[in-house]
């Protein structure tokens, strides 16, 4: 066969068709999980097993986390009723937020996080699920109850810290994933494609991107068939849903010497080893993606 | 039984047979490994393999393995280039055998035993044997550097054509300096070893990157890992240099550079514990000194394998395309030489790129994103090295002919499809959002797969011949064999 030019172009834009983004703008199917991202699980004081070589650690003192991550309908929420009071503002299509910075100690690779006004949401994301128009924000149908991504650090905090609760710290994260025994995922020792959203986890949202996945609904996870699909119940001891799995999870914990935030529990981007409870990830704070939410804690009454 | 002892003579005690053996074992560990990840694992080849052989793969071991597997991998490559240095670096035929005999059984027990430790269970007899091995390897390592004592008056060097100080070998007290750091850098890693369980906990270096404070036996483990590796390649390249004949003015200024540039860069890593700021200056010095020597002799063996060509066929005034086609002429000679050239598009540019923007624009990426980054390189790295080695088996051997040609741009474009493929998967988020990037990472992953395939492919197809020709009575295991005892016999 005679390599012509044109042969050769032919094939490099195939390959390049190849490499095409994913549909974004794609109907997804409302699916109700039946599971209630308003609901609270109540960590017990206790020791724990911190970390791949089991460190036992001592928490002594009673704590509530979210059962789910928070949706896009809570955070669109929490955005319309923040620009209501001010507590947001529009800037430079982003929403952005007060945050009181953080100490900097001039360490090596550390950047400075001053008080100011910080991104939470960056609006001209095309992955972000939100819409806005007329002044108000509106979660993308049939992403409702999805995760919020494509937010902050600082969005996450905002979050919180607006309804008067915190991002968990690691410990607590961690705690609140794994139970008191050593096990490597919530909801126990071994890994297997319907128990989490990871990547080809053959989940059924796989096929509305061509293959690639996004988010699935949280608590989608939990022991339901949806359309022929069944899961396995993926929640954790304490009942917490989607601790692997579905979208990284911001935590509160701010490093001395480091600007870096904690992301726990893996993502619908990577590979299922990735959804241990140790395993170690961190970002910019200014840090947002598609893989990326949150959850709150607090302090039990 | 003479079938098998004859043989086992060629297998064990020759270095081609030797260098055949370790070979076809890494092959082997590398096609059997391969079963448990990627997509082997989603179309269940993982599981089966994992049932069959009863492997006992605990989600909170993984990093424990994934280190157990490179030391019996990477040992075995030691031994590999052990057997080739003791058969071309000049030494007394004792020597040769002493060491060669200790580094085979030292390396064989510590893949056996480290894997059975690692993969099927955890007697800690097989973690004391495979510790054992490394140890036997250690010492053949120390019989070595003696054979290759660059003062020894039976091998002084007075050709003017080749680099000497006094009468001093200069390529082989590079050889030696090499084996030297190699040493000092093991024990550099089994010190901290030595700490397992007592204060040291397994942990792979790319998963502490960001750590502010790392210890001092992290900090170890990590230029442990770096070193060695360097040093495997530095071994090669001076390999690589004796297997055409390195000399003249070129050589003269290399082995020093080799010698300065591996000594440089061994303290600069060792100095990685103590002074920690300061010790990349020295690698970045000493690993700019190493690649200039290694550049010199690729500029050299270019010119040689053209010249020899163009003599070859007669050409006295060359055209360019004359040159150009004799320096392609022979993909094994080429090829040995072009991935060292390679290495620095997928290595070291786009390490210095890192290294000058790593607050600007990697240091803002998410840790896991940097990572594939940190282990991307090496694997490259490593990668490029396993290919230059069998260029280097297959040049020893004397494949010839059409079999020569199809072998040798086997390896080097497949290889170089997939190394380049990598990295760009490993820089993916300079060109592309996250939420852009899953095709991206499906298409480079799929050539990198495509890539590496077609060199295990072609692997497999050296290895089978090899195998096949063991079962014939004169087969080239015959020659090769006859070939070894004749160089033995005074």
């Amino acid at each position: 066969m005679k390599t012509t030019p044109r042969r050769l172009l032919l094939s490099l834009l195939l390959f390049l068709s190849a490499c095409a983004a994913p549909p974004i703008d794609v109907d997804v199917p409302v699916i109700q999980t039946g599971i209630d991202s308003d609901a609270w699980a109540t960590v017990p004081a206790g020791s724990f097993l911190l970390g791949q070589h089991e460190h036992e650690t001592p928490l002594e003192y009673d704590y509530e986390i979210m059962i789910t991550d928070v949706t896009n309908a809570q955070y669109a929420e929490f955005l319309n009723a923040a620009l209501a009071t001010g507590e947001v503002q529009l800037q430079d299509d982003a929403v952005v937020g007060f945050y009181p910075g953080d100490t900097f100690r001039g360490c090596r690779h550390e950047l400075e996080i001053a008080a100011g006004d910080w991104a939470f949401v960056p609006l001209d994301a095309p992955a972000l699920r939100l819409t806005f128009a007329d002044g108000q924000f509106t979660a993308q149908p049939g992403y409702e109850n999805h995760p919020m991504t494509m937010v902050t650090w600082f969005g996450a905090w905002g979050y919180c810290h607006s309804h008067g609760w915190r991002l968990p710290t690691n410990a607590e994260w961690e705690k609140a994933a794994r139970g008191q025994d050593n096990r490597p995922f919530p909801w126990g020792f071994e890994i297997e494609d319907n128990y989490a959203n990871f990547l080809n986890s053959h989940d059924i949202f796989e096929r509305f991107f061509e293959g690639i996945g996004g988010t699935t609904p949280v608590g989608f996870y939990n022991g339901q068939t949806y359309d022929g699909y069944a899961t396995q119940d993926g929640a954790s001891p304490y009942g917490l849903y989607d601790m692997a799995g579905n979208v990284w999870q911001w935590t509160g914990d701010v490093q001395e010497g480091a600007h870096y935030r904690s992301l726990r529990g893996g993502s619908h981007t990577t590979y299922g080893y990735n959804l241990r409870i140790w395993t170690p990830n961190n970002a910019d704070p200014t840090h947002a993606g598609p893989d990326v939410g949150f959850r709150c804690a607090r302090d039990s009454e | 039984m003479q079938f098998i002892i004859s043989r086992f003579k060629f297998l064990f005690r020759s270095t081609k047979g030797l260098v055949l053996v370790s070979i076809a074992l890494i092959a082997l560990v590398t096609a059997f490994m391969g079963t448990l990840s990627g997509p082997m694992r989603e179309w269940g080849v993982t599981s089966f393999v994992t049932e069959t052989f009863g492997l006992r793969l605990l989600s909170a071991e993984r990093e424990g393995r994934i280190i157990l597997l490179y030391h019996t991998i990477a040992i075995a490559v030691v031994a590999l280039e052990t057997y080739l240095i003791t058969e071309s670096v000049p030494m007394k035929p004792h020597e040769q055998t002493q060491i060669n005999a200790t580094i085979t059984f030292g390396y064989i027990i510590t893949l056996i035993f480290g894997l059975k430790f690692g993969y099927f269970g955890h007697g800690f007899a097989f973690h004391g044997l495979y510790i054992f091995g490394l140890s036997l390897v250690f010492f053949a390592g120390l019989l070595l550097a003696a054979a290759l004592w660059p003062w020894r008056a039976e091998f002084r060097v007075t050709d003017p054509q080749r680099a000497h100080w006094g009468t001093v070998d200069l390529e082989r007290a590079a050889f030696f300096a090499m084996a030297v750091a190699t040493l000092g850098s093991a024990l550099f890693g089994a010190v901290t070893g030595s700490y397992w369980g007592n204060g040291h906990e397994t942990f792979l270096a790319e998963d502490i990157l960001r750590e502010p404070e790392k210890t001092a036996l992290q900090l170890a483990i990590i230029g442990h890992l770096h070193i060695m590796l360097t040093l495997i390649a530095v071994a090669l390249a001076l390999l690589v240099g004796r297997r055409f004949d390195f000399k003249g003015t070129l050589h003269k200024i290399s082995m020093p550079l080799f010698i300065v540039g591996t000594i440089v860069i061994t303290l600069g890593v060792w100095a990685v514990v103590p002074f920690e700021s300061i010790a990349h200056i020295i690698i970045y010095v000493g690993s700019t000194i190493v690649l200039l020597g290694a550049l010199f002799m690729v500029i050299y063996s270019f010119g040689k394998i053209t010249r020899d060509r163009l003599a070859e066929q007669g050409i006295k005034t060359p055209t360019f395309g004359q040159k150009v086609a004799a320096l392609l002429h022979d993909p094994l000679k080429f090829g040995m030489l072009w991935q060292m050239v390679f290495m620095n598009f997928v290595v070291s540019f786009p390490g210095i790129f890192m290294a000058v923007t790593l607050e600007k624009i990697f240091r803002v990426w998410p840790l896991r994103q940097e990572r594939v980054l940190l282990t991307g390189h090496w694997h490259v790295l490593a990668g490029i090295v396993a290919t230059i080695i069998l260029l280097y088996y297959a040049d020893l051997v004397g494949l010839t002919g059409r079999v020569r040609k199809v072998f040798g741009w086997v390896i080097i474009l497949a290889s170089d499809l997939a190394f380049g493929a990598a990295l760009i998967y490993m820089l993916q988020g300079l060109f592309v959002s996250t939420w852009d990037s899953a095709p991206l990472a499906n298409v480079t992953t799929l050539l990198m797969d495509a890539g590496l395939g077609l060199v295990l492919i072609a692997l497999a197809a050296l290895m089978s011949w090899r195998l096949i020709d063991l079962f014939k009575d004169h087969g080239r295991w015959r020659t090769e064999l006859s070939e070894a005892e004749a160089e033995v016999l005074p």
